[in-house]
């Protein structure tokens, strides 16, 4: 075998990486710098945080090329970027900036309400949301190198993270002591292949890296999801809509590491300032709920 | 021997299933009294920014840095590679390493994600069989000072030195099933380094 680019491995190798770690959402070099600075292992460039998506309203879409360049000129670490679901254009124009992973995020309004990208069509990998095992599983087999928890972004409850989290959990528990021979109805019923659903149940595990995204706002909220089994965590608008960003960020890179170890979360709770205000996902209508975007 | 796995942040689960196929029975060290428990230690892949910071801010910079004077057997696969450099090119500023290899290493030389890449390499321990590298945002060794052996190269760019004491690979032995990378460093570097101290 010789040299091969943009291999399951490598795609997939990516995402191991950067387990242990936090994902911040910035939407400029400055926010970039201050992430980098608190020990995030990846940001994510995009225009508008989850909670402006939100309160402003509109078609929320890929981000300005020259903004995502400046953010990859101001840091080192990995860059991310949103395409729309099923936008296999704006993905395609990611990959020719070469951002380093693509997230299919159902905070962007879809293009698509059918059909995903084919992302084994791309070199560069991709992240996507689920809220179940069925959906990571649909997901994984269209290529996706890496699995995020959906929760409901930009409200700062963490309460459908937790939700989500509990739901693939609970589903990989359940196919872990099933008889081989109902795997097949299981497939069936999850809406997925047999030959991940048999894999998953073999294994105990997803065959990415599962991160969890979606209203954590706190570093108690980051080491709440890393004790629900999640190999990292994403942070949207929790850092960059709170009092002190800088701050904030440091702590929840902390709680992340230290996740099982309360006096370290303690410690790294005090005197953060304000969090992000938020709003409560049952107060929310529910077609202004993202996680029921993508299927 | 007492093998421990850096566990602050990165791909640790990988490299403890591959020193467990090796037959070694890691723990993983987060804390300055794990430090000291260990005979050796491996940095895996992960951001090398993240590993540093957090290493300072939980009092264990200064301790590895003592126990790679001391002399301890320590591997450093990418990030790891990154962190046991002397010297650091397009670093964050004021990004610190370990250091102990007296080596400049050039971040993320390969390219980004997409230049990202796994490939058949020869690796210098006496074997002749190819090894499967993957190459994730990798660095390369760009300058090797006195007393570093090359032990591999793509395109002319070193991927894997040692010192005495001290091996890296800009490569994730821990991704593929051939544990080959991992055994040299338990057999040829971690084990004659500790028995000469016993």
């Amino acid at each position: 075998m010789s040299e091969a680019k943009g291999t399951g491995r490598v795609k997939r190798g990516m995402a191991e990486m950067l387990k242990g770690g936090v994902i911040m959402d910035v939407v400029n070099a400055e926010q970039a710098k201050i992430a980098e600075d608190a020990g995030a292992v990846a940001v994510m460039a995009l225009e508008r945080v989850p909670a402006d998506i939100r309160a402003q309203g509109g078609v929320a879409r890929m981000s300005d090329p020259d903004m995502i360049e400046k953010i990859q000129a101001a840091v080192s670490i990995p860059v991310m970027a949103k395409a729309r679901i099923g936008h296999f254009v704006e993905a395609q124009v990611l990959q020719s900036l070469g951002v380093d992973y693509i997230d299919e995020s159902e905070v962007l309004t879809p293009a698509d309400y059918e059909n995903h990208i084919d992302k084994w069509d791309f070199t560069v990998p991709f992240v996507c949301g689920a809220t179940n095992l069925g959906e990571a599983l649909r997901r994984i087999n269209e290529g996706a190198a890496m699995i995020r928890s959906k929760g409901e972004a930009g409200t700062g409850d963490v309460s459908n993270a937790m939700q989500h989290m509990r739901k693939i959990g609970g589903e990989i528990r359940r196919l872990s002591s099933m008889r081989e021979d109902e795997l097949y109805v299981a497939a069936k019923e999850l809406q997925a292949p047999y030959e991940l659903v048999k894999e998953v149940a073999q294994s105990g595990k997803l065959p990415v890296v599962l991160f969890t995204a979606g209203g954590i706002a706190t570093p108690a909220d980051a080491a709440l999801m890393m004790s629900m089994g999640a190999d990292g965590v994403f942070i949207g608008s929790g850092i960059f809509k709170s009092g002190n960003p800088a701050q904030r960020a440091a702590a929840c890179v902390k709680a992340t590491t230290f996740w099982n170890d309360a006096k370290v979360i303690a410690d790294a709770s005090r005197g953060l300032g304000e969090a992000m205000v938020g709003i409560n996902v049952a107060d929310l209508p529910a077609p202004h709920r993202l996680a029921e975007r993508g299927w | 021997m007492k093998v421990g796995v850096l566990a602050l942040q990165g791909d640790v689960r990988e490299h403890i299933s591959a020193l467990i196929a090796c037959g070694i029975n890691p723990v993983e060290v987060r804390r300055p009294s794990e430090l000291e428990d260990v005979d050796a230690l491996v940095i895996p892949g992960g951001e090398s920014t993240t590993i540093a910071q957090l290493s300072e801010i939980f009092d264990l910079y200064q301790p590895i840095k003592n126990r790679i004077d001391a002399g301890m057997p320590v591997y450093g696969s990418c990030a790891g590679m990154i962190l046991l450099a002397d010297s650091i090119l397009d670093a964050k500023q004021g990004q610190k390493t370990f250091g102990g290899l007296d080596i400049t290493v050039r971040r993320n030389a390969f390219g980004r994600q997409v230049d990202s890449f796994e490939t058949d390499i020869a690796f210098a321990d006496g074997s002749d069989q190819l090894t499967r590298a993957v190459f994730i945002r990798a660095p390369w060794v760009e300058k090797v000072g006195s007393g570093i052996e090359i032990l591999a190269t793509v395109d002319s760019h070193p991927v894997a030195v040692r010192s005495k004491t001290l091996f890296a690979t800009s490569f994730h032995p821990e991704l593929t099933a051939d544990h080959r990378i991992h055994r040299y460093f338990i057999e040829e570097v971690a084990r004659p380094a500790l028995e000469k101290v016993k």
